[in-house]
């Protein structure tokens, strides 16, 4: 019997928010009851150097936590999009911001979809957002937690003067499930 | 005739005989150590940090609880006893190569954090334990069996005037500079010393007592010859502090 | 009620000081463990529970200060990364020497030298063999998991005052980094100063009651009889928590023709290669040391009897497999499998050196 798994990785600039988009996956797959790891690309890579976040979402206890062949991949950069692309699993997903890629993707064997989550979340003032409008593109093709665990996950790992941002966040989160498109 | 008992023996030492040399000071600092805990009434509050050089077995002689520390670590051992035992009079007992050459570095944080512990420093300007090598604070032109030919400054640097520079900083509440070659510096001392134990209990940081000490055997000279050239070179360059 | 988080393994270790009544912390800041630091910083126990935190200004400064405030019977801990326990070994030595309980947990970086910042499993032998100066032993415990990283806090602590020896929790940066579902455990309060009079004042430092035996924490003996004598009674100690102490993990062993031997982050990742080797058919099985001084030399041995091959996985260039290679001697086949200096080892990885090594030989 095959149960749920997802391992994915979430991969980008420091300052994009990469981190947290993986905590607030792993915080709702927790609030859920499955099983969750988040293991960061940890350094001193700090905003503009690379960031990228392993995270695993299972019905079954995870065993490891480092992966090299991924269900998903997010990728918010060219030099993400050239080390990552490669190893996503054959009828994996990969979702991307278009914004700054020069070389797009060209497998054929994996499902591709694109979120101009940059230029969108500037145009509606939710600049510091974009990346949520991400988690929820991702989540609309991929509903490996609910919508409102994935808020509440956000609550949860936001830092309480920051709570007064939560409903342009979810307002962002929704908007990326309506503009996420297949490539 | 009356027996008049003058002097006696300090209840807190021990009746373990010295291993220390004729002539040297150690003695007569651990005796007036014993004197000053017994008077304040904190024997049963005193812990005490040796350390290692002569001074090392000092726990025989003082009848306290005591810490025997790493070369140089004792003012970081004290800072971990005194922090979680607030209450208790916390001192290190270390010889001019313990604190000043490869216990810089924690002493100087020590102080520097204003630990409420007291620093008994006893600085003798060569390393006795170990055969009379030269120390920090070796004097220049002094010799000793790793500067046969005297201290060269080119060579060996400065004598390092270690309490000067401690006292230089924020969390240092008191420092003073004795020594005990004579009856009245003994006197004087015994002063000195109570206020740094009495200012470390009333938190105010960290006391640094410096000992200008002897060490005849490391000067090769006979305990009178040490004292007169404790007297005549030692003094000029490492100060006693004024009454 | 039960408290359940989502934290790093670094995090866990902090919370769980605080949780388990621990009296003092010092430490300075290493990459990749100082949320250890930083976090009991941010939860300042000193207003709840009086325990003490302090940033030292090395870790030489931050192992004497566990050796003085241990002294005094007091529960202490500290935590670095690999340089910085090189530096404490002298430390480590001497609280050994004279037997004294404290806890340090080493998130281990790949070496040698400042080497990189990076996971790494090469403290092996440093942690099991030789910490220091001198014949002696600290209790070591392998955490593999973000629970294990807080629950073994608590383990370290009664294993150490049990044995009055020091205890390594030798852990690394993938399972000090890593988030994981954590539940947190009521808070113990802390002894109070009566209760460790009581219970410690045979041997600890905490002012001498007048007219009662003055207690004398050291580890220097001028005469070496005596000083040989201190080294039969450690050794007796040693042997006891050798018998008694032994803590594994087997996960399919008893019927595998192969076992992969592995602890902390690359037991995780070896679970995984496991499950690949299971799913083309191959009997193999995980054995993960939890305790890696005292090793389960027997354990090993006995639960694995049908296996014909081991292969050692571990971040190093192979520490480990030399208790492995004593533990099964000449009766099978053992191979070590590693990568080095940070990097990771996938579980395809160690799926492939399993068939390379052992499975298609």
């Amino acid at each position: 019997m095959k149960t749920m798994q997802e391992e994915m990785i979430i991969a980008g600039f420091g300052g994009q928010g990469v981190l947290s988009m993986g905590k607030i996956l792993a915080y709702s797959g927790m609030m859920q009851g499955y099983n969750v790891s988040w293991m960061p690309a940890y350094g001193p890579e700090q905003r503009g150097g690379t960031a990228n976040v392993t995270v695993v979402v299972s019905e079954r206890p995870v065993s490891s936590p480092i992966v090299q062949e991924y269900d998903t991949a997010i990728i918010l950069n060219q030099q993400s999009m050239d080390k990552f692309e490669p190893m996503v699993k054959p009828g994996g997903i990969l979702i991307y911001d278009t914004n700054g890629i020069t070389r797009h993707p060209s497998r054929s064997d994996i499902a591709i979809y694109t979120i101009d989550a940059t230029a969108e979340a500037a145009t509606r003032g939710l600049s510091r957002m974009f990346n949520m409008m991400i988690l929820g593109g991702y989540l609309a093709v991929k509903p490996i937690v609910t919508l409102d665990s994935a808020i509440k996950g956000l609550a949860k790992s936001l830092p309480e003067r920051l709570h007064r941002t939560l409903p342009d966040n979810e307002k962002a989160m929704r908007l990326g499930g309506e503009l996420i498109r297949k490539a | 005739m009356a027996e008049e008992l003058v002097y006696k023996k300090p209840r807190l030492l021990t009746d373990k005989d010295f291993h220390f040399c004729p002539g040297c000071s150690h003695g007569t600092i651990h005796k007036v150590i014993a004197e000053v805990i017994d008077q304040m009434g904190m024997e049963n509050s005193s812990i005490g940090i040796t350390p290692v050089g002569c001074s090392v077995l000092a726990y025989n002689y003082i009848d306290i609880d005591w810490v025997q520390a790493a070369h140089g670590r004792a003012c970081a051992v004290a800072t971990g006893i005194k922090r979680l035992n607030p209450s208790k009079l916390v001192f290190t007992y270390q010889g001019d190569g313990d604190l000043a050459a490869i216990g810089t570095g924690e002493t100087i944080h020590a102080a520097n954090r204003g630990d409420n512990i007291v620093v008994i420093y006893v600085n003798n300007a060569v390393y006795g334990m170990t055969g009379g090598q030269m120390a920090p604070t070796t004097l220049l032109g002094m010799k000793t069996v790793t500067t046969p030919n005297g201290r060269d400054a080119k060579l060996h640097g400065y004598p390092f005037k270690v309490g000067e520079m401690i006292s230089q900083l924020e969390g240092v509440c008191y420092f003073t500079r004795q020594s005990v070659h004579t009856a009245a510096g003994v006197r004087r001392a015994r002063k000195a010393l109570r206020r740094a134990f009495e200012l470390s209990m009333e938190g105010r940081g960290l006391s640094f007592v410096e000992f200008v000490g002897t060490c005849s055997s490391g000067w090769k000279m006979s305990a009178v010859e040490a004292n007169k050239w404790l007297d005549e070179n030692m003094l000029p360059f490492y100060p006693l502090s004024a009454e | 009620m039960s408290d359940i988080r989502l934290m790093k393994g670094n995090e866990a270790v902090a919370h769980a000081a605080v949780r388990c009544g621990c009296d003092g912390y010092f430490g300075y800041p290493i990459t990749p463990q100082s949320e250890v630091l930083e976090t009991l910083m941010e939860l300042r126990p000193w207003e709840s529970t009086g325990m003490v935190v302090l940033q030292a200004e090395s870790e030489i400064g931050a192992i004497n200060m566990i050796y003085g405030a241990a002294c005094t019977g007091k529960m202490v801990m500290t935590s670095s990364s690999s340089p910085g326990i090189s530096l404490m070994g002298e430390g480590f030595s001497y609280i050994a020497g004279a037997e004294l309980p404290c806890v340090v947990v080493n998130v281990a970086r790949g070496g040698p030298g400042l080497g990189t910042i990076q996971p790494g499993q090469s403290d092996y032998f440093l942690a099991t063999k030789a910490g220091g100066h001198g014949d002696f032993n600290m209790i070591v415990l392998a955490p593999n998991s973000v629970q294990e990283m807080y629950n073994f806090v608590f383990d370290a602590f009664e294993l150490a005052f049990k044995y009055r020896n020091p205890v390594m929790i030798l852990s690394d940066g993938v399972i000090g980094q890593m988030m994981e579902r954590v539940e947190l455990s009521e808070p113990l309060p802390r002894r109070t100063d009566g209760q460790i009079v009581e219970q410690m004042r045979s041997w600890a430092v905490t002012g001498k009651p007048v007219g009662a035996q003055r207690n004398i924490v050291t580890s220097v003996q001028l005469d070496p009889i005596v000083q040989e004598n201190v080294n039969h009674r450690l050794q007796a100690k040693y042997k006891v928590i050798r018998e008694k102490e032994v803590r594994y993990e087997a996960i399919g062993c008893e019927d595998a023709d192969h076992i992969l031997v592995a602890y902390g982050c690359s037991a995780r990742i070896s679970h995984k290669a496991m499950e690949l080797a299971r799913d083309a058919g191959h009997k193999v099985g995980l054995f993960r040391p939890v305790t890696l001084f005292p090793f389960p030399y027997e354990q090993l041995d006995s639960v694995c009897k049908r296996a014909k091959g081991f292969l050692s996985v571990e971040l190093s260039a192979g520490q480990m497999i030399e208790d492995v290679r004593l533990a099964v001697g000449c009766r099978a086949r053992v191979e070590h499998f590693g990568r080095m200096g940070g990097v990771i080892h996938s579980p395809n990885e160690v799926w492939q050196a399993l068939q390379e090594k052992l499975l298609n030989r």
